[in-house]
Parts: structure tokens; sequence; C-alpha cells
């Protein structure tokens, strides 16, 4: 295997164990963080692409990225807060009233 | 050669943290495996000569983000039914799937791996003047974002306020 195709895997296995720690965990913090995860693989994908095209898209793409990782987690927090002071739980069973 | 030991040493450590995520039970833990998978991402993104890149992620990702995330975990300290049971009925089909990956990863690992050529260095420099020359309006654009975010969390926390009077 070139060492490429296996940081491009590993990327692929960082955005499997971010989204199975979205689905899997309880706790809404945890949720967020693994999110978070799952935006950090997509950019080591970007950095590993760019070793064999264009290193500048993929740098501007990747900084473009974390502007978008903080405006996720400026908008999620405050959300998590408003849910925090209605039920007095960060466990995502309790929120189940919100289903449609 | 030590490229190579560092290279791997750093997605090793990363690929832990992961695992680390979905195993541990307290949330500020889980925010400190989160910090050491991205400090070990970022050793990666220098290995691979994106300095920019390793440097903004550091400065952003662990210096910005996490450090609100901490600050959010230890204001809110709320012990309910998230910290005796951690997971929810997917735990099984998840692990399945995922143990179908790691085997694929796993195979193409025991074939045996080509030795790792580092790339050309890509420092702040360069990366500053291609954004401000080429990529400019994609700047100015994304700038919009942020100040969007703030307005809807202004938004979102008046919401919450009760009325007075």
């Amino acid at each position: 295997m070139d060492s490429l195709q296996l940081l491009g895997w590993s990327a692929v296995a960082l955005f499997a164990l971010g989204l199975l720690g979205v689905i899997v965990r309880r706790n809404v913090l945890v949720m967020l963080m693994c999110m978070e995860l799952m935006l950090n693989a997509v950019n080591l994908s970007l950095v590993v692409f760019a070793q064999r095209g264009d290193p500048a898209a993929a740098s501007v793409l990747v900084f473009l990225v974390f502007v978008v990782a903080a405006a996720e987690i400026a908008i999620a927090i405050p959300i998590v807060l408003l849910l925090v002071r209605h039920k007095r739980s960060l466990d995502l069973g309790s929120y189940s009233d919100l289903r449609g | 050669m030590i490229d190579q030991f560092l290279l791997y040493a750093f997605l090793a450590s990363a690929l832990a943290g992961a695992v680390l995520m979905l195993v541990l039970r307290h949330p500020m833990r889980v925010a400190l495996a989160l910090v050491g998978t991205m400090l070990s991402l970022a050793g990666v993104y220098a290995m691979l000569g994106a300095h920019a890149v390793a440097v903004f992620q550091v400065l952003i990702y662990v210096g910005a983000v996490m450090v609100f995330m901490v600050y959010v975990i230890m204001l809110l300290d709320v012990r309910d039914d998230s910290l005796a049971s951690r997971f929810t009925w997917m735990l099984a089909p998840g692990i399945a799937g995922f143990v179908i990956l790691v085997a694929i990863l796993g195979a193409g690992i025991w074939k045996g791996l080509e030795p790792f050529v580092p790339g050309k260095a890509y420092g702040v420099k360069p990366f500053a003047i291609a954004f401000l020359n080429d990529y400019w309006v994609h700047f100015e654009l994304v700038s919009v974002l942020p100040v969007a975010a703030v307005v809807a969390a202004l938004a979102v926390l008046q919401l919450g306020r009760r009325p007075r009077g």
C-alpha cells in the first residue's frame, strides 16, 4: 500500500469513528465533539490529496473548513445551552419530545 | 526513515485518540482526547509539508474551538443518565460496520507499505500570497458566515431569555 493511500484510508477511519460517535453516544456535547472529528478527517483527506495536486487550493479549502467549524460551534453551543436550561440534562433521550 | 516513523506515530496517535473519544465516559476526558487527536493531526500535516495548515490547526482548532468546548463542559457540568449509560442501541451495528472498515485497512497494511516520500513544503508565506491574491473573494464571502453565526447565537440566547415585566 502506498503511504498516501494509507493516509487516505486513515482519514476514512477517522471519519467513520466520528460518525460512530455521533450515532452511539448519548451525551450531546460528546456528539458535537465527534462532529468536529469528522471535519478533521475531511481536512486530513484534503491535505493528503493535495500531495498529488494543487497545495494552494487545498490549504485555502482547509482554511474555509476551519471557518465553517468555528461557525458551527458558535451556533451549536448556544442551542445546547438552551436545551440544558429547559431540560436540565445533556442526555439525548430526554429530548425525545422534540420528535415530530 | 525518521520522517516515516514520525508520520506513522502521529497517525497512530490520532487514531488512538479518536477511539478513546468513543470509549471515555466523562465529556471533559473526551475533549482532552479530541485535543490530543487534533495535535497529532497537526503533526501529520507538518510531516506532509502543509505547514500553514498545521499552524492553523493548532491555533484555530485547539486554541479557539476546543477551549470554547472545554469552557462549556465546565460551565454545564450536568450529571445525568448519559454518564451512567454511555451508548445508544446503535452500538452493535455501528461497531460491526467499523470492524469491516478496519479489516479493509488492515488487509492493505498487511500486504506491505511502500516507503514514504515527504511532500514539498508549503509554508505560511506562499499560502498567504495565494490566499490574498487569488482567493480573496472566497475569503470575503466566507467571512459573512462567522458574522451570521454570531447574530444567530445572540438570537438563540434572546429566545431562551424569559420576557421581562
